[in-house]
């Protein structure tokens, strides 16, 4: 009993709160008080603790606390090869696996000098941009939720559903699609997968439409939101924050711009920026945002080539299962990779990709061997957080809940 | 349907109190969705229009442990998670179900690594384990179903010493 | 004049005896620093008008196990102007492992810099709130370091009891 208390004293963090100020736990009515918010509490998405300092219902300060999803990640990846670790980016921001894996391929072929053929990576930019649509679309949806209208998730739910069909058509599942590979993609996309984003793209429009009459002219919501959480353009630079956050705060800084990756430089989209940095520009800068993939995804099925979607490079990229089965080179090859891994070289690289949340970076160390001597995950998730107790000072209680579903943090990688 | 169609022929059934509470009981089980990680998305899923948990009364989710009845543990328990977890099932009233969701929360799934407890039925009771990682909205359907099941099953004289085990327990 | 020339010119300009060790792999320019001198050359790194560093995208460290300076602390910096990222690397020699905090200089170092306090045990000096950030308070040991096992150490962390 004695151990349970003493790991999970809070002493350090109240005594934080409890700095240059003038509260007494006697008189909470007189005085400033300290309160809990999470780790289970519907708007923290997931499972992240705050604990507030409040005069009144104005905040003073705020103390997010953090690791209550800490899976050990990094040392995880110590422990397995490259390409066992695909599976496991998929859990690390939830809302948009495929944008995951893909990042974290382009991360290792960086490191062990391979590139996927063209196919594959425009697959790869498709199922990226669609993981990006169907992330926004749960950031919009549990964002009205917080601030009270329900119809929107169902709403942004049920388009969502249908991006999780296409996954479903082309990687196999729904939800944990592990679909990339070092040197392309697992398997080749087929025509009826296309017509279904086609079809889902040409339907998806009226469905957005929809949401904007229900928000946009909503004057409850617009009034809820406007000027709450302001973030300045310098704090959000130097908290580090990035992604649709830092666009709203007025930076242009989008890495499928400043460092193109995939193709994305053979595309025409906008990086939509909004100057006002408060909670309603960064619900309306998501809503730009998918609009942009949209116009990204039909350039995509208009470009896409024909081919192979695995690289030639037998020593680093897994070979197709038929020929396992029936070729005796092949099977060897499959058996190397699998007992030895790929064996990049000795060195180390930093890549980053922008996904929905910010930019996902893999700082990956090789000492030659077939597993990373060490991996770091950047997640934008964890970076944009830490914006929250700066927005926070001085908002309104109930302004805390809508914060939160502006900034849009998963947990799953925030804690990793 | 069954049962309107005998009120209005005769206008009374018979049956067993315990029948009729249990009927209540399993034809509205609030869920209380302790969503953690990966899971959590699925279950909102479940409740969306496309798989609608309310065609088993179980819609109305509550967030609050002292209005519900099932709960639903979604996502990777980890060692801090647990006793946060433990504490919002213990404020539950009784009787109450527990769902493990997932391979994370019944084994351990993928995580074998330090942080993460290695299967929730370490401090928790769990009625029905889910398959998957995560389960499909499908699959979470039909642990509700075997919930229910279970409860159709139970009597109401099942549940009366406890009330009294707790009280004791205070008074100790 | 290419970037990676205008940053390593300007950089030696000012600090030829901290600089130890300059890498190019994949195009990744990655530059150890002596531990001493990393605060005033990531301070200059954001100040000067030519580079101006202003974004800390990461800071972490590397256990080398059974290497003389075991860890080496890494940081990523990325210049908005420039558009480019750099890498800085300080090795740490002896025991405590300690280094200058570089909090005061970007404020997103702050909870990096806690985390690999969590993971690592290193300590940055000067560091506002240097506390746990992912693992209990209390929790005696660094995840990350090499000689940690992966599934833990058990009962180093409690378990509530199950119910009868």
């Amino acid at each position: 009993m004695d151990k349970i208390k003493k790991v999970y004293s809070d002493e350090k963090i109240y005594k934080k709160l409890l700095e240059d100020n003038n509260l007494t736990i006697e008189d909470a009515l007189e005085n400033e008080m300290v309160i809990n918010m999470g780790p289970q509490h519907p708007a923290t998405h997931g499972v992240l603790r705050l604990v507030l300092r409040l005069d009144g219902e104005t905040v003073i300060k705020v103390v997010p606390e953090l690791g209550y999803l800490h899976r050990g990640y990094e040392k995880m990846a110590e422990d397995m090869s490259f390409i066992e670790f695909i599976p496991h980016t998929d859990r690390l921001d939830y809302t948009a696996t495929m944008c995951n894996n893909v990042a974290y391929v382009l991360a290792v072929e960086k490191l062990a000098g391979v590139e996927a053929p063209p196919r594959a990576q425009w697959i790869r930019m498709i199922i990226a941009e669609l993981s990006r649509i169907a992330a926004h679309m749960i950031a919009i949806g549990t964002f009205a939720m917080d601030v009270g209208a329900v119809t929107m998730v169902m709403w942004t739910f049920r388009e969502r559903e249908r991006i999780q069909e296409i996954f479903d058509r082309i990687a196999g599942a729904r939800f944990t699609t592990s679909y990339t590979r070092i040197g392309g993609v697992a398997s080749d996309i087929d025509d009826e997968a296309l017509k279904m984003i086609k079809h889902f793209l040409d339907t998806f429009e009226p469905g957005l439409k929809d949401m904007d009459d229900l928000m946009l002219h909503n004057r409850i919501f617009i009034e809820r939101l406007e000027g709450i959480g302001v973030l300045t353009k310098e704090d959000a630079i130097s908290l580090g924050v990035t992604g649709p956050n830092l666009r709203a705060s007025g930076v242009e800084y989008d890495v499928r711009r400043a460092k193109p990756y995939l193709f994305y430089n053979q595309v025409d989209f906008k990086v939509p920026t909004y100057s006002e940095g408060d909670s309603l520009a960064r619900y309306f800068l998501r809503g730009d945002e998918v609009r942009e993939s949209v116009k990204i995804l039909y350039q995509c099925l208009e470009k896409i080539p024909n081919g192979e979607v695995l690289a030639n490079d037998p020593k680093k990229v897994l070979p197709h299962k038929t020929e396992i089965y029936t070729k005796m080179e092949e099977l060897i090859h499959d058996f190397m990779i699998i007992n030895h891994g790929i064996n990049p070289p000795v060195g180390d690289t930093f890549f980053s990709a922008e996904n929905p949340k910010g930019e996902l970076g893999f700082y990956i160390v090789s000492n030659g061997t077939g597993y990373p001597w060490k991996m770091k995950i950047r997640s934008p998730s964890f970076c944009n957080l830490q914006a929250i107790s700066k927005i926070c000072e001085g908002a309104m209680i109930s302004d805390v809940i809508a914060i939160i579903g502006s900034l849009d943090p998963v947990m799953g990688e925030a804690d990793k | 349907m069954g049962l309107e169609a005998k009120l209005t022929q005769d206008g009374f059934i018979t049956t067993t109190i315990d029948a009729i509470v249990a009927w209540a009981r399993k034809s509205s089980v609030w869920p209380m969705p302790m969503g953690i990680s990966c899971c959590a998305i699925e279950m909102i899923a479940a409740a969306d229009p496309k798989y609608d948990i309310a065609r088993f009364g179980s819609e109305v989710m509550r967030f609050t442990p002292r209005q519900c009845d099932l709960m639903i543990v979604a996502g990777t328990v980890t060692y801090k998670m647990a006793q946060v977890v433990r504490r919002i099932y213990d404020q539950m009233p009784d009787p109450k179900w527990v769902i493990a969701m997932g391979a994370c929360t019944s084994s351990g799934g993928m995580y074998r690594s330090y942080n993460v407890v290695q299967g929730i039925d370490q401090f928790l009771p769990v009625d029905v384990y889910t398959a998957g990682c995560p389960p499909r909205p499908e699959n979470l359907l039909n642990a509700l179903m075997t919930i229910q099941e279970k409860i159709s099953k139970t009597r109401a004289r099942d549940f009366q010493d406890i009330i009294p085990q707790k009280l004791e327990l205070i008074n100790k | 004049m290419d970037i990676k020339d205008l940053v390593l010119q300007t950089l030696k300009e000012n600090f030829t005896d901290s600089i130890i060790e300059i890498t190019d792999f994949r195009n990744d320019l990655s530059i150890t620093v002596k531990q001493e001198k990393l605060f005033e050359l990531a301070k200059f790194l954001k100040e000067n008008e030519n580079l101006l560093f202003e974004m800390c995208k990461d800071v972490t460290a590397i256990d080398w196990a059974t290497r003389k300076n075991r860890f080496t602390v890494v940081y990523h910096l990325y210049s908005f102007k420039l558009n480019f990222n750099l890498r800085l690397k300080s090795n740490l020699e002896t025991e405590p492992y300690q280094i200058q905090s570089v909090t005061p200089i970007w404020q997103s170092a702050n909870w990096y810099e806690r985390e690999t306090y969590d993971m690592y045990g290193i300590e940055f000096i000067n560091h506002p709130d240097l506390r746990r950030m992912y693992m209990p308070e209390g929790f005696e040991y660094h995840p990350l370091r090499k000689d940690f096992p992966v599934l833990g150490i058990p009962e180093s962390l409690p378990l509530p009891q199950k119910p009868e």
